[in-house]
């Protein structure tokens, strides 16, 4: 079912889940920002999960269909329209050649995923579809998708018309959003007033928030115990020696405005770390928009742990209501 | 030096093997991650060496973050004893120094440095002692580097030189990072070079650039058709200055397939290069410059 793009929206990409593997070299794993609402999608038109589908953030693009097939939106709130009639979200839409999906302004989250039935089927670059920008990799060309390209689809899966993700499993932010920090990696750098502080102060995220990561202002800036300058770590107190930066983890440059990283980070470089965002609260991070309310909560591995496996009952829960 | 070990939410362990960046520190972290490698671990997703520290990430539901966390403290008491050597490859690469691009850059971002009436050569040069840029330049490319990282973005390698702690050059960050940096600049950053692998943001200090492509994401470039990366963590570097004339005819001829960097087979031992740092690396780029 392959699409045409009218309008590609602000900023398009196909994801799929991922390429691991390449983050020693500096190429990211990528992939959809929000993991639960790309399955869901891929499940509702009858693709494997982990198949490639377009994620939309801010603004939706206009697509025609080149075939009959189904395609489901989920994610973010925003009316869907057919051929300008609204269809329902986390559900399989029956579609035919020439109809043509277009969005209104969102009303909640930040990122919508538009699975169509068979799947995206751009070329694969390291295994993967996802599109690293920076790379030139996966997707389209190594972009984002364009007014007038044509995009390859899959052979067809069995999607049921119809089919809907129960309102139970479906899953975005509330507000103030609540983001689980498991302290740690560079944590003891800072005063303890100033580790109480990260936790207690309400704090916003700022524009600059994208694919690489989220920065987020508002919150009191952080006082540094003193510590003799490491060699080679630069002369800022939030200097380090350039290391590796795991998925998830806040970084804090200057000790102002925490950034944590996402799908798309860099791998390593010469800022402090507090902590990481535990991995079940990922895909929230994809939903925020600027300006949106979030505090950070502090977490236990234990904790995370117990997120984790929860979340991945949700989605075997999605796997079993849409078989 | 003293190894800590700290979790990075659910699925990652960072392992800083020194605060500060010395040879030893990085061996260290690249011998674990080599053995780690080697082990093939079920669950285990990422092995990431940087400069004096490491990064694994995990699936927790495969195996659990304590068991995980154990075997790299195996892997560290095994490392201790085993010998500093590693088999690797040095790598010609031809820079030219004081180029227009990265002029024309850093004249754009000037209102970003330290010191806004030279440039970023004339900046380091004075800071670290030195009468000239000239000066400056031949420290820079007479002494080979070690590839101490691989990342940032898509296969930027963080240099260190082979010089003892206090023959380090160190230049700090631009104030505040550019928001560009032409492709293939050669740059600088507390104790570390780099190329910047593709055009972007940079708050390293621009010295140079080089015509030889480290990362083609089509697989076209002929030394580049097996793997889009050039650079792997443990490569060992030697810059060579070149003109605008040598720059253009290498430029010319990466198009065409017909250039391709000079490499040799090394092996490099810490304690002997320890022992004698100059008479180790004078080797090194013996070695090359017999391939």
């Amino acid at each position: 079912m392959p699409l045409k793009v009218l309008k590609p929206g602000l900023l398009t990409t196909v994801q799929d889940l991922g390429r691991p593997g390449y983050f020693h070299l500096g190429i990211p794993m990528g992939g959809a920002m929000d993991r639960l609402s790309l399955r869901a999608a891929n499940l509702l038109v009858g693709n494997p999960e982990d198949a490639a589908a377009l994620e939309a953030v801010f603004l939706g693009p206009e697509l025609e269909f080149l075939s009959d097939g189904l395609v489901a939106v989920t994610g973010a709130d925003l009316p869907i329209l057919l051929d300008g009639e609204e269809q329902p979200g986390w559900t399989a839409i029956p579609v035919k050649a020439g109809q043509v999906l277009s969005f209104g302004y969102l009303r909640s989250g930040a990122r919508i995923v538009i699975a169509v039935s068979g799947g995206i089927a751009t070329e694969a670059a390291l295994g993967s579809r996802s599109t690293y920008a920076i790379g030139a990799l996966g997707g389209v060309d190594g972009r984002a998708i364009a007014a007038g390209d044509v995009i390859p689809t899959g052979e067809p899966g069995a999607g049921k018309p119809g089919a809907t993700v129960p309102e139970a499993l479906r899953r975005g932010p509330g507000s103030p959003a609540e983001l689980r920090v498991l302290p740690g990696l560079f944590w003891h750098w800072i005063t303890p007033d100033a580790q109480k502080h990260f936790f207690a102060d309400e704090w916003k995220v700022a524009p600059e928030a994208d694919r690489m990561g989220y920065r987020f202002k508002g919150g009191r800036p952080m006082e540094f115990e003193p510590r003799e300058r490491p060699f080679g770590a630069g002369s800022d107190p939030s200097n380090i020696v350039d290391g590796c930066y795991p998925y998830g983890s806040v970084q804090v440059p200057g000790g102002t405005e925490p950034i944590v990283l996402h799908r798309d980070a860099v791998s390593g470089g010469g800022y402090f770390m507090v902590g990481t965002v535990i991995s079940a609260d990922m895909d929230l991070i994809g939903q925020l928009q600027p300006h949106m309310p979030v505090r950070f909560v502090e977490a236990t591995m234990d904790g995370a742990l117990a997120a984790r496996a929860e979340r991945k009952a949700v989605v075997a829960r999605i796997r079993e209501a849409l078989a | 030096m003293k190894t800590r070990y700290s979790f990075g939410g659910d699925e990652h362990i960072f392992v800083e093997v020194d605060e500060e960046m010395s040879l030893d520190a990085f061996f260290k972290a690249i011998s674990i991650t080599t053995a780690l490698r080697e082990k093939n671990l079920a669950g285990v997703a990422e092995i990431c060496p940087a400069n004096a520290s490491f990064q694994v990430k995990y699936d927790p539901d495969v195996i659990a973050p304590d068991k995980m966390l154990e075997e790299l403290k195996a892997l560290e008491s095994r490392a201790e004893s085993a010998a500093k050597t590693i088999t690797t490859r040095i790598v010609e690469v031809p820079v030219y120094f004081q180029d227009p691009w990265t002029h024309e850059t850093l004249m754009r971002f000037r209102e970003r440095h330290q010191d806004p009436s030279g440039s970023d050569l004339d900046y380091a040069a004075r800071i670290n002692g030195y009468d000239s840029a000239e000066a400056f330049v031949e420290a820079f490319h007479s002494q080979p580097w070690f590839v101490s990282m691989v990342g940032f973005v898509a296969g930027l390698p963080f240099m260190y030189q082979l010089v003892e702690r206090e023959k380090q050059l160190q230049v700090p960050k631009y104030l505040r990072p550019r928001t560009d940096t032409p492709k293939q600049t050669v740059g600088y950053g507390g104790c570390f070079s780099c190329i910047y692998s593709v055009r972007g943001a940079g708050g390293y200090q621009m010295f140079g650039i080089t015509p030889m492509p480290i990362f083609d994401p089509t697989e076209t470039i002929s030394y580049l058709s097996d793997f889009m990366v050039f650079f792997n963590p443990g490569d060992i570097v030697k810059f060579t200055p070149i003109g605008r004339e040598e720059h253009d005819r290498i430029e010319a001829d990466v198009k065409t397939g017909a250039w391709r960097p000079r490499i040799a087979e090394v092996s490099f031992d810490l304690a002997a290069w320890t022992a004698d740092p100059a008479g180790t690396n004078a080797k090194l780029m013996e070695a090359l410059d017999a391939a």
